[in-house]
């Protein structure tokens, strides 16, 4: 329009609704606006909208927050998480000590010590335990491929998850693998490779991609099943059984120790012990 | 160090929990779903740019869970906000009713233009903060508050013919 420098685009026009315009180009806009009436109308119905929105919300935001979205509750529970996982790193001492498996206890230490991504935590676990509590109680079906077809079964779910997946040796620790299946996780397809041993003890491991970083181990106490619970590159991983928390953790180490290296080519089963 | 996180990160829990609230309309799942956001905020303090606003940081990580979270995703299409647990409005406004109608013509909006006017025009983020928050360019957020603004202006002008509004009136009172 005639003695406007620049021309006035929708943009400014939305700026001057939210009122985030000032000096020479505020002036030009209501100029503007004082010339266009059909317009003007249309932006004073925005910025009435806006108004009125704003009111609605505005008690939401005055509510008291209640005590457990307080940051300093949450973080006293996270340092009780923390001192969780101190305590598996402990036990893990001890079992080093007992046991004499060397050398991985440092790899949990240096993982111990960086910081929680906790958060997505929740649902892997809440899927890795509905999973299992699912499937372990099958007696015909507990598994969609048998160990027989282990090649296939790593193939497939390699395939399905985008990563080459191996399957962890847990005979030295007396469980024998049973077979595997697909399921369907949070957003992406989750593994899950069911173990037993000679009593009847089964055991699941879960896995799945997940945005996190990496973390040490956590201890997973939920519906009767215990187990662990970590990050590693890019994935989650959780075993769970109902048995005790010593042997479990010795499972989980085996496992975290035998996950692929970055970039293999799918392997079938992971060297033994 | 913890102080400082705690300082910086509890300013903006109230207008979290506006933001959770209307995307989730129902005040419990608001809260879980800050709740989540809170704790993946402390736990990734350390990876946070610092030259970025926290603001725009904090409403990321809760627009993204809120996305990814099924168990929120589930309950869409969600409860209309004039049946929700809605913001409780004194007596003394007189134009409680008209309000509750400008939010309830806001859930005729498509999701990313709600989003954008809730954002921009409820949370005060600026331009570049609401693109931040939904990891698109700013100029798709401007063309969303363009179509979202008009969108809404319909709404509300079509449900403020006189005969509607006697009978949104009506329909209140019983």
């Amino acid at each position: 329009m005639n003695g406007v420098s620049d021309p006035i685009g929708e943009n400014d026009l939305q700026a001057w609704v939210d009122g985030r315009l000032k000096g020479g180009r505020l002036e030009d806009v209501e100029a503007w606006l004082g010339r266009n009436k059909a317009e003007a109308a249309r932006f004073e119905a925005y910025r009435e909208q806006r108004n009125s929105l704003r009111s609605w919300f505005a008690t939401k935001a005055e509510e008291p927050v209640p005590l457990r979205l307080r940051t300093s509750v949450l973080l006293a529970r996270q340092r009780s998480v923390w001192r969780r996982r101190v305590g598996a790193v402990a036990a893990a001492v001890l079992l080093t000590m007992a046991g004499g498996a060397g050398g991985w206890i440092m790899n949990d230490a240096t993982r111990g010590s960086t910081q929680t991504a906790a958060a997505p935590a929740d649902f892997l676990v809440s899927d890795a335990v509905q999973a299992h509590l699912t499937f372990v109680s099958e007696i015909r079906h507990p598994v969609e491929v048998p160990a027989a077809q282990e090649a296939h079964l790593v193939g497939w779910l390699s395939k399905r998850l985008g990563r080459p997946l191996r399957v962890p040796d847990l005979q030295p620790l007396g469980f024998r693998l049973m077979g595997g299946r697909l399921l369907p996780g949070e957003t992406v397809p989750a593994a899950q490779f069911m173990y037993d041993d000679d009593h009847g003890t089964r055991l699941t491991l879960y896995m799945r991609a997940e945005r996190a970083d990496g973390t040490g181990f956590e201890v997973v106490e939920k519906s009767g099943v215990t187990g662990f619970r970590w990050y590693d590159a890019g994935f989650g991983y959780a075993v769970l059984a109902e048995t005790d928390r010593v042997r479990l953790l010795r499972v989980a180490e085996a496992v975290d120790r035998q996950l692929p290296a970055p970039a293999p080519s799918p392997g079938k089963a992971a060297a033994p012990l | 160090m913890v102080a400082d996180r705690d300082e910086l990160i509890e300013p903006h829990i109230p207008a979290l929990r506006r933001y959770a609230w209307a995307l989730c309309r129902s005040g419990h799942d608001a809260d879980d779903l800050v709740q989540d956001c809170l704790v993946r905020a402390l736990g990734r303090w350390h990876l946070r740019r610092t030259d970025a606003s926290i603001r725009a940081w904090l409403f990321a990580i809760l627009h993204n869970g809120f996305i990814s979270d099924r168990r929120y995703a589930a309950r869409r299409p969600s409860i209309p906000f004039d049946e929700a647990d809605a913001p409780l409005i004194g007596p003394a406004q007189e134009h409680a009713t008209m309000l509750t109608d400008v939010a309830a013509a806001l859930d005729t909006l498509p999701e990313d233009q709600r989003v954008v006017l809730l954002l921009v025009g409820v949370e005060d983020l600026s331009y570049e903060e609401a693109a931040q928050v939904l990891g698109v360019p700013v100029g798709t957020v401007m063309s969303r508050l363009s179509r979202g603004r008009e969108r809404l202006r319909r709404a509300i002008a079509g449900e403020f013919s006189p005969s509607a509004l006697g009978i949104a009136a009506l329909r209140r009172v019983t």
